[in-house]
């Protein structure tokens, strides 16, 4: 294989030729999200289809971000992939690769593990040196393994600690002290003694010391990094697949354009079943809205021309034509959006647990430090000793275990619950739901799937459910189609009805047996209009009949009320929708307190309220009126199928259908934020053995060693025993 | 002691290859799919050919 791309020097011929014929066009790069593949199989089938269709040149599957990355021809789109996979049985979305630019090399994280990588390579050699020394090594043996080390570790140090000094340099520009200060002066200090010490030939060196200190402080900053990158790239994922692309009416035809290119004035041709992509107004057209997203409520709404139609706004039936009045950031969407950033502030004052130990801790050791410099220095007079005692009980008290407490605990913690679908987007997302006691859930597309279900099936005889069956399977109107699925499923054939079409915003129209018969709003078929969502269905001057429709319940949704009300929470249901929709489902899943026509700024009154009793409100919801509850709330979570708004909110993002994984994610955040805890009490125990004896002057650099790395590895192995109840 | 004119620079170059064996992984993206490559060695796609 590799003979044939190699070229013998001594073939004249072939020295002639010219190497690449191809003009080597700019490619395409295109990328796929792929959920479903799990295995070797998937990678290897994946790969072979998308190579197999022409223009693709490579393909490649990222099963850790569950990604294909595809080089193409130039004029290939994602479009044309996308059955290529599911022909092959494999759910595939296109992803926006301007969106995901930031995340395909993470130049962070890679930066943190080379500095790793130097601390612990490092520290492994000088270790070697230093064991030799323990061991017995004296003289001029023991200096020179002193100096070698002094060699390796200070161009490592001043490699590997860098975050360190940048950030204790950044806090104390501002006269402020956080974790890094008393870090750095450990470091630094243990360097300056050491050498000191080597060069007036000395038996003391804590060269490994420091090194080890930098190794097991990074790691947990590694730690911390790689937590954080894999939410920020699953969450950037979730936008990304909101590829945002609009129709634009140029000279009478539709042209496809990035949304970022639409100016006030233009005009937009939005399908049935597409987004509003911006704010505007109706010109041209007849539909009906689904609004659910923005205010809860689940009934279609009717649309004319005149109308004002918000971005985010679903178009069901009827395509239309409107005309932009505010785009991009100006949307009521983005306006909502910014709101958010206001409430956020909000949640910037919680503090973490690690920052108010750091707060006792930082001033405590520089205390206790300067004390015991100043106290052997008063009783021996001697400077060198002193430093170096004041230098060993900077060293000791080192925040190894304090360093690796919350990050080692906060990975193994999130890392399970991705697992199960939960995505934790804020950093102390975790401790703020482990004191959750009251949960309030939004209605429509968080406990329900915002999907209509035909309840009164059996009210209705044969031949009106073939009429109506026969109608709603040329609509895909959203009851239409929940008709259509509800007598399919019972065995119900479709009746002959002939000349059917759609009428966009009112219904479906066609003749059976001479009569007209139609199926839709109440008003166009002239009934009265009812509280439920119905669709009515008239056969001539027959009486009309009302089909009613319930929303679907959400996977798990029960299981999840149940269980979060098991663990003796309170839980509330707050809908934008009418009460007798609402009233019925809290009854059905047993939830005792529901509000209904909830407006977005009662929504966010209620939660305050709430937290104003001294409650922590965990905010579960999807639409944009759910983003200032969201905002408000503790902690919130929302489901991935909810606007970019609402997810941006929300601590948490739910990224299957299921409900199921929050009571659990309760559970696991509450025995993360113990283990924690247990944490923090295991270092401030081993600081209590340790500090008397650097104090007292007998830590020897192998005490400090071995006290620091038990301490460590004991905090990272607490972390592991954590439970997802 | 002779011996450790020849041994301290050996561990140290043993050191330095393994560092530098380490940079090389990451700068050639060998992380950056953990999963899929622990599950790409059970592929028969390349056996008998490596890869071009």
């Amino acid at each position: 294989m590799s003979n044939a791309r190699s070229v013998p020097a001594g073939c004249p011929g072939c020295v002639a030729m010219p190497k690449d014929v191809e003009p080597a066009p700019a490619e395409a790069r295109l990328a796929l999200s792929l959920p479903t593949i799990h295995c070797q199989g998937c990678i290897s089938r994946v790969e072979k289809a998308l190579a197999a269709h022409p223009g693709v040149r490579d393909a490649r599957v990222n099963l850790t971000l569950k990604r294909a990355l595809v080089d193409a021809a130039p004029n290939m789109q994602a479009a044309d992939l996308i059955p290529v996979l599911e022909a092959e049985g494999f759910e595939a979305h296109e992803l926006d690769t301007g969106a995901l630019q930031a995340t395909t090399t993470d130049k962070a994280g890679r930066d943190l593990l080379m500095r790793l990588a130097v601390a612990g390579f490092a520290s492994m050699n000088v270790m070697l040196l230093s064991v030799s020394v323990w061991s017995g090594a004296s003289d001029a043996t023991r200096d020179m393994f002193h100096w070698i080390s002094a060699a390796i570790t200070l161009p490592a140090i001043a490699f590997s600690a860098q975050p360190f000094f940048r950030n204790a340099w950044a806090a104390l520009s501002v006269r402020k002290l956080n974790m890094d200060v008393p870090i750095v002066l450990a470091i630094v200090l243990a360097l300056i003694t050491s050498l000191w010490e080597t060069a007036l030939s000395g038996h003391h060196a804590y060269f490994d010391a420091a090194l080890v200190l930098t190794f097991f402080l990074l790691a947990g900053r590694y730690l911390d990094h790689r937590t954080r990158a894999i939410a920020r790239s699953a969450a950037e994922e979730l936008t990304a697949l909101e590829v945002p692309r609009a129709l634009r009416l140029e000279e009478g035809r539709e042209v496809e354009r990035p949304i970022s290119d639409l100016r006030v004035g233009d005009l937009i041709r939005v399908r049935p079943g597409a987004r509003m992509p911006v704010d505007g107004e109706i010109a041209e057209g007849r539909s009906e809205l689904d609004r659910s997203l923005l205010t809860g409520e689940t009934l279609p709404v009717f649309a004319e021309p005149g109308q004002t139609v918000s971005a985010g706004e679903v178009n069901l039936t009827g395509p239309l034509t409107i005309r932009a009045t505010a785009v991009g950031e100006d949307t009521s969407l983005h306006r909502m959006a910014d709101l958010v950033a206001v409430a956020e502030s909000g949640r910037a004052r919680y503090t973490p647990l690690a920052d108010a130990a750091a707060k006792l801790y930082a001033p405590g050791v520089h205390i206790l430090s300067a004390l015991s410099f100043l106290g052997w220095y008063l009783w021996s007079g001697d400077l060198r000793v002193s430093l170096n005692i004041a230098a060993a009980v900077l060293i000791i008290t080192c925040p190894c275990a304090l360093g690796l407490a919350v990050p080692a605990v906060t990975t193994a913690a999130s890392g399970r619950l991705f697992k199960k679908g939960l995505l934790i987007k804020h950093p102390t997302a975790l401790e703020r739901m482990a004191q959750v006691d009251t949960v309030v859930f939004d209605k429509t597309g968080t406990l329900t799937t915002g999907q209509p279900d035909l309840t009164n099936l059996g009210d209705h005889p044969r031949r009106d459910l073939e009429v109506a069956l026969a109608l709603a399977e040329s609509s895909a109107h959203p009851l239409s189609r929940a008709l259509s699925r509800a007598a399919g499923e019972a065995g119900i054939k479709p009746a002959r009805v002939t000349d059917i079409r759609e009428v966009p915003g009112f219904g479906t129209e066609g003749r059976f047996h001479g009569e007209t018969v139609r199926l839709g709003r109440a008003a166009w078929v002239g009934a009265p209009q009812g509280a439920e969502t119905s669709a009515f269905l008239r056969i001539g001057s027959e009486a009309p009949r009302a089909f009613t429709f319930t929303d679907t319940l959400r996977p798990g949704a029960a299981e999840t009320v149940s269980g979060l009300l098991e663990r003796g929470l309170k839980v509330e249901l707050v809908s934008g929708d009418a009460p007798l929709a609402v009233e019925r489902l809290a009854r059905e899943l047993g939830i005792p307190d529901w509000i209904a026509e909830a407006p977005p700024e009662e929504k966010a009154a209620h939660i305050q309220a709430l937290s104003g009793a001294g409650r922590h409100v965990l905010m579960v919801g999807d639409g944009l009126n759910d983003t200032a509850a969201l905002a408000a709330a503790h902690v919130s979570i929302s489901p991935a199928s909810a606007l970019d708004a609402a997810r941006v909110a929300s601590d948490v993002v739910l990224l299957g259908q299921d409900l199921a994984p929050i009571p659990s994610a309760v559970a696991t955040a509450q025995s993360a934020t113990r283990r924690i805890r247990e944490n923090f009490q295991i270092a401030t125990l081993y600081n209590i053995i340790a500090v008397p004896l650097a104090v007292a002057g007998l830590a020897t650099p192998l005490i400090a060693a071995l006290a620091m790395s038990t301490s460590s590895v004991t905090v990272s192995l607490n972390a592991l025993r954590l439970k997802g109840g | 002691m002779n011996v450790l004119a020849y041994l301290i620079p050996i561990s140290l170059v043993l050191g330095a290859v393994g560092l530098i064996a380490f940079v090389y992984t990451v700068r050639s993206n060998q992380y950056d799919d953990p999963e899929g490559d622990s599950r790409r060695i059970l592929s028969k796609d390349w056996d008998d050919h490596p890869k071009p």
